[in-house]
């Protein structure tokens, strides 16, 4: 990944140039100018982000702080005064010698007008009140008013300021006009062009930031509509950030739609696991189902926005052939349930009695650090060799990275993987074909299709396969360990380039299932009698310790956004 | 404050009146009952007491004069239920098929009428008076999986709503009024 | 006296020999007297639901019928309202309802405790002429010269028995009441033995017998003695643990009183001694007061010397108890409940003095009417 929103790269220099302005009669320092959301060059500071950066609110639709400025929508429209100047283009003073103000005798849109030095805002006052009613009545005028069965209801911006700032009727007798509903815009995307108030936040992503000139307004008037240009599809790999970016109920997710009402979801912070990019998202999920990833701001990693493949890649989550039972197995001759206790004590036997040398671990770069930090315990405490699976697909411009592994830098750092992964799966397979590898501990891959085919793990004496989906691997396995998805359980995963990001619990494990580093660290203690911590705090800061990379990292220090390491080179 | 106690006379140190009042009272009552107009209480299973109208009873769905469900599983009312009876699973993205432009209708609509404690806050949530807290008081069932009432049985006996509005049916036409916007024909 | 043999029943059974002869005539007589006293205990509670219910403006038990006379087509369904066999479902359900012995109670007094309460109020039955003579016998089951001590003494046991059941529940309600009964029924026993003794001083015999033969021909003891007879009705009323004086059961303060801890059969027998206690109150008013059998009109006061003579008094003794019965009944649903001290205020400070007033008025006038007057120590 290179380039645009996400930006590694340093920050512009905060400018030190800054201007003093009014806001509700309070005064603050702004910056003289801000970023650029596109370009990031310099441009001057707008009314609005003066108002955030005063922490007022002002209600808006199309201003989107990443994206351009198109004030259409008028919703932040604010009275404002500047200093007056008099004849002798000096400013004019009151009595107490306080600059004298003069009010503008029109309001203005607060996200395109650019602030001035002793510059006043008021956002209160009866005339804004006023304006922001008008605007809403009108933005209702053709809104069909049919949250029951709108999946927005909940997060639209329509019914929230609506609430906040709206009056309590309407006073349009007319018929509404009538426009297309249940448009199918995209392979993902259903459009309902009635409820749309032509923000265009839509268009402006789709054109400025995915970079894919699709959509555009369509008709006049009244008649203004939303549409996909013909010939073109709406079937970009960014399309489901419209959904999140439209204030309103027009454009939605085909593969959210009717599936539950956003306020029965509980928003829990994690990491997309689907490229190493590692997109910062909230899982919402109930009752142990999880029914959406959505973005989560994060500048140095994804900005506010995520690819589709990767939002939509959680069904796996509550698969069907999720393994829920922990087993011994003897290939052939069927299974029995044991416990975690029973497990960690066997595996912990069958490892120390095997000869040195000949144990192998598999480990998976879709494992959480601590979670390979414990494996490279084991194998270091066995002598076993270790590799990982690489996965790699082309990349593109903005998110998505050719890395599909979202923790390879992890797997190398804590040494499960080398620089190349992958690059000892051969030698663990000739081992195993030449007999001097009997024991193989497998740890989410499914192994037969990375050059260790069934016949070779018909040769080991023992094959320990965790995994959460059931494969042909866990299918031979001698014991068989229900794995977590990284929705059930906490961890950290260093991204592409190094950044440490760690996630939350959103939902139960399945089954039997345990985090694998509880697990890991029972299997550990089992082999060498060290006792560690048992919380995934203590786990990571111990890692921290142990770890060169990770020196001086702490769990409550990677925060909500993670920190960025330096990888060695 | 503190009520002075009056001091009794003679008559009412012998308990007298007492006694005579009290078999006054029992006396009444009991000649009323036994030789005038019976007794006041009701024989519940036989005789049934009819609700005023505005009784909060059992919620159930309703359908409209056209027959059309009017739930379309917006979920307020499982969100406001205060004891967590109500549990709608939603249509997904199929919606739902043939309810002309009422898009979404819930797919299974569950009452779990053990834990319903009659408040009709679900009523007064629901933006498509689609659920009434109806006449019934008296709910049994011989096991709990019987008192979860299923949409099927809560459409039965929630029955027909006159509704005097009709949002939907008003749009449609308006819609096809205009002639820009093609309306599925309501199955 | 002499009989017909056709109406003598010693003349229908073999000759046992004179004590064989007392002992199964006696048998009989137990056997008959249990089987009424129990039938009058069970239907005493029924008694006791409708009249509430109809106080109450209900209508009270009206479900149990009996599968072939429920279906006769009047009069079944009338019995059904009535509520004639729910004495029958009451009882079967005592018998098969689970017997709860709590892990806490001291087991030995716990099982003994019913039993303690419900045999004193069979016993005091024993003395009490419930008619004159029947096919040849006399109507009482023992004619004790000493009847009243005996009942007295029987009476005082029945406190034991609450006592017994507060001490081995072992829980606070159940002690709580067997407290207050034991107070209480100690209490009252001391007023209702003083107020009956100005009428052994008029009867001039302890002999329940002689008590009823004195007041043959109307001279009813109620009349001569009203307020002795008043302090033994309140005291009856609080020796039977009766509303207003229920104060060892009391409900609404003791959850149950000492019966707290009961269930099952154990429980039916507390309940049944309260009935039978009821009813042999109830008797030995209508023998102390009310001219036992005697009515003062159509010769009924002498002892019957036929069939339905016999008959006739041992109905005419019945209608007064129940009227008693109806009396205990009416005023529990009448009168609030005493408050405690109210309760012991009234047992100590108003009625022993008022006893012994009594007691020494009637003394003075027995003084004055017979010794002082005619010389002779005693009336008749």
């Amino acid at each position: 990944m290179s380039t645009a929103a996400p930006t590694e790269t340093k920050p512009a220099p905060p400018p030190v140039e800054t201007i003093k302005v009014k806001v509700d009669g309070r005064e603050i320092a702004v910056p003289k100018t801000m970023p650029d959301p596109m370009s990031g060059k310099p441009v001057a500071t707008t009314m609005i982000q003066a108002c955030n950066l005063a922490r007022v609110d002002v209600p808006h639709y199309c201003y989107h702080p990443k994206l351009p400025v198109a004030g259409n929508c008028r919703m932040c429209l604010v009275e404002f005064g500047t200093p007056a100047m008099g004849p002798d283009r000096k400013p004019v003073l009151n009595p107490d010698g306080t600059p004298k103000i003069a009010k503008s005798p029109r309001p203005a849109i607060a996200c395109a007008t650019p602030i001035s030095p002793g510059m006043e805002i008021y956002t209160t006052t009866p005339g804004v009140k006023q304006m922001r009613e008008g605007v809403l009545e009108f933005l209702l005028i053709n809104h069909p008013l049919d949250c029951p069965i709108c999946d927005q209801a909940g997060e639209c911006k329509l019914q929230e300021y609506s609430v906040e700032y709206g009056q309590t009727t309407s006073r349009f007798v007319e018929a509404k006009v009538h426009k297309p509903k249940q448009v199918d815009l995209g392979p993902r995307i259903v459009l309902d062009d009635e409820r749309c108030i032509l923000c265009t936040r839509c268009i402006r992503f789709t054109r400025d930031i995915a970079g894919d000139d699709a959509l555009g307004i369509v008709n006049r008037g009244s008649y203004n509509t939303l549409a996909a240009y013909p010939g073109k599809a709406f079937d970009n790999n960014y399309t489901l950030n419209t959904v999140d970016l439209c204030p309103v109920g027009a454009l939605t997710s085909k593969d959210f739609r009717f599936q539950m009402r956003v306020w029965f979801l509980k928003e829990t912070k994690s990491v997309c696991t689907s490229c190493a990019t590692g997109c910062n998202i909230v899982i919402g999920a109930r009752e142990d189902k999880v029914y959406r990833y959505e973005p989560r701001e994060n500048d140095a990693v994804n900005s506010s926005w995520m690819c589709d493949s990767g939002r939509l890649n959680y069904k796996w989550i509550g698969a069907a052939n999720r393994i829920t039972r922990l087993l011994r197995q003897n290939p052939g001759a069927g299974s029995e349930p044991i416990t975690w206790t029973t497990a960690a004590r066997e595996i912990a036997d069958r490892l120390l009695a095997a000869r040195p040398g000949s144990v192998a671990i598999i480990g998976s770069a879709r494992q959480t650090n601590e979670e390979l930090f414990l494996l490279a315990r084991v194998a270091r405490q066995v002598s076993a060799v270790t590799d990982s699976v690489p996965r790699t697909q082309t990349g593109d411009k903005l998110l998505v990275s050719a890395d599909r592994n979202p923790n390879s830098n992890g797997a190398r750092l804590t040494g499960i993987a080398p620089a190349v992964l992958g690059s000892n799966l051969r030698a663990i397979a000739d081992g195993i074909a030449k007999g001097t590898i009997k024991t193989l501990v497998v740890f989410g891959e499914d192994v037969t299709k990375h050059g260790i085919g069934a016949e070779l793990l018909a040769k080991l004496d023992t094959l320990v396969a965790c995994d959460i989906l059931s494969n042909p691997t866990t299918d031979r396995a001698h014991y068989v360990l229900p794995g977590c998805a990284h929705a059930e359980k906490r961890g950290s995963f260093t991204n592409g380039k190094g950044r440490v990001q760690r996630f939350m619990k959103a939902v139960e494990p399945r089954g039997d299932a345990r985090p694998e580093w509880e697990f890991l660290h029972e299997l550990v203690r089992n082999l060498n009698g060290q006792d560690g911590f048992t919380t995934i705090e203590g786990l990571f800061n111990l890692m921290a310790r142990e770890v060169p990379a990770f020196q001086g990292l702490t769990w409550a220090a990677l925060g909500d956004t993670g920190v960025t390491i330096t990888l060695p080179a | 404050m503190i009520v002075k106690r009056e001091k009794l006379n003679f008559w009412e140190r012998l308990y007298a009146p007492a006694v005579l009042g009290g078999f006054k009272v029992t006396w009444h009552h009991f000649a009323r009952t036994v030789f005038r107009s019976g007794p006041v209480t009701m024989e519940y299973p036989e005789q049934k007491w009819v609700v005023p109208p505005g009784y909060r009873g059992a919620p159930y769905l309703v359908k409209d004069q056209a027959g059309r469900t009017k739930c379309v599983s917006c979920q307020l009312c499982e969100f406001v239920c205060p004891p967590k009876a109500i549990r709608i699973t939603p249509p997904g993205a199929s919606g739902a098929p043939g309810a002309g432009n009422v898009e979404k209708g819930p797919a299974e609509f569950e009452i779990n009428m053990l834990r319903c404690i009659f408040c009709g806050f679900c009523q007064e949530v629901c933006p498509e008076e689609a659920i009434f807290l109806q006449q019934d008081y008296s709910l049994t069932g011989t096991s709990r999986a019987e008192m979860i009432y299923n949409k099927e049985k809560l459409l039965a006996l929630g029955g027909t709503h006159q509704d005097k509005i009709q949002k939907w049916k008003h749009k449609a036409e308006e819609a096809q009024a205009q002639d820009v916007f093609p309306v599925p024909p309501a199955a | 006296m002499h009989l017909p043999p056709f109406i003598s029943l010693a003349a229908w059974l073999p000759d046992f020999g004179s004590d064989g002869n007392f002992a199964v005539m006696s048998l009989i007589k137990i056997a008959c007297l249990l089987g009424v006293l129990l039938t009058m205990v069970a239907y005493a509670v029924l008694v006791e639901r409708k009249v509430s219910a109809f106080i109450q403006d209900r209508v009270g038990p009206n479900r149990v019928a009996l599968p072939l006379i429920g279906s006769i087509p009047v009069l079944g369904p009338f019995l059904t309202r009535l509520g004639i066999w729910q004495p029958l479902a009451d009882g079967a359900k005592s018998f098969l309802k689970e017997d709860f012995t709590p892990n806490h109670v001291r087991k030995l007094y716990f099982w003994l405790a019913p039993a303690i309460t419900l045999i004193p109020s069979f016993l005091t039955v024993a003395v009490i002429p419930f008619g004159s003579n029947l096919l040849g016998e006399q109507m009482v089951l023992a004619d004790l010269d000493v009847g009243i001590l005996y009942t007295f003494g029987i009476v005082s046991l029945g406190v034991y028995g609450i006592v017994l059941a507060g001490y081995a529940s072992n829980s606070k309600f159940p002690f709580l009441g067997g407290i207050r009964s034991s107070a209480q029924m100690i209490s009252y026993e001391i007023s209702m033995g003083l107020s009956v003794i100005p009428v052994f001083m008029l009867v001039g015999s302890l002999n329940l017998g002689q008590v009823i033969a004195y007041q043959a021909d109307g001279h009813w003891l109620a009349f001569q003695q009203p307020i002795a007879f008043l302090v033994f009705l309140v005291a009856a009323f609080a020796e039977t643990n009766r509303l207003p004086f229920d104060m060892p059961e009391s409900e609404t303060e003791l959850v149950g009183g000492y019966n707290t801890e009961y269930s099952s059969m154990k429980f039916a027998l507390f309940f049944m001694g309260e009935y039978a206690n009821m009813i042999t109150s109830s008797a030995m008013m209508v023998t102390l007061f009310w001219g036992g059998w005697t009515l003062p009109f159509w010769g009924l006061s002498a002892p019957a010397t036929t069939l339905g003579g016999g008959l006739l008094h041992i109905g005419i003794f019945l209608a007064k108890v129940i009227a008693f019965m109806i009396l205990f009944i009416w005023v529990r649903w009448m009168l609030p409940r005493f408050r405690y001290d109210q309760l012991m205020d009234l047992g100590w400070r108003r009625f022993l003095p008022l006893t012994l007033a009594n007691l020494f008025v009637t003394a003075v006038w027995l003084w004055l009417t017979t010794t002082a007057a005619t010389g002779n120590p005693l009336p008749k």
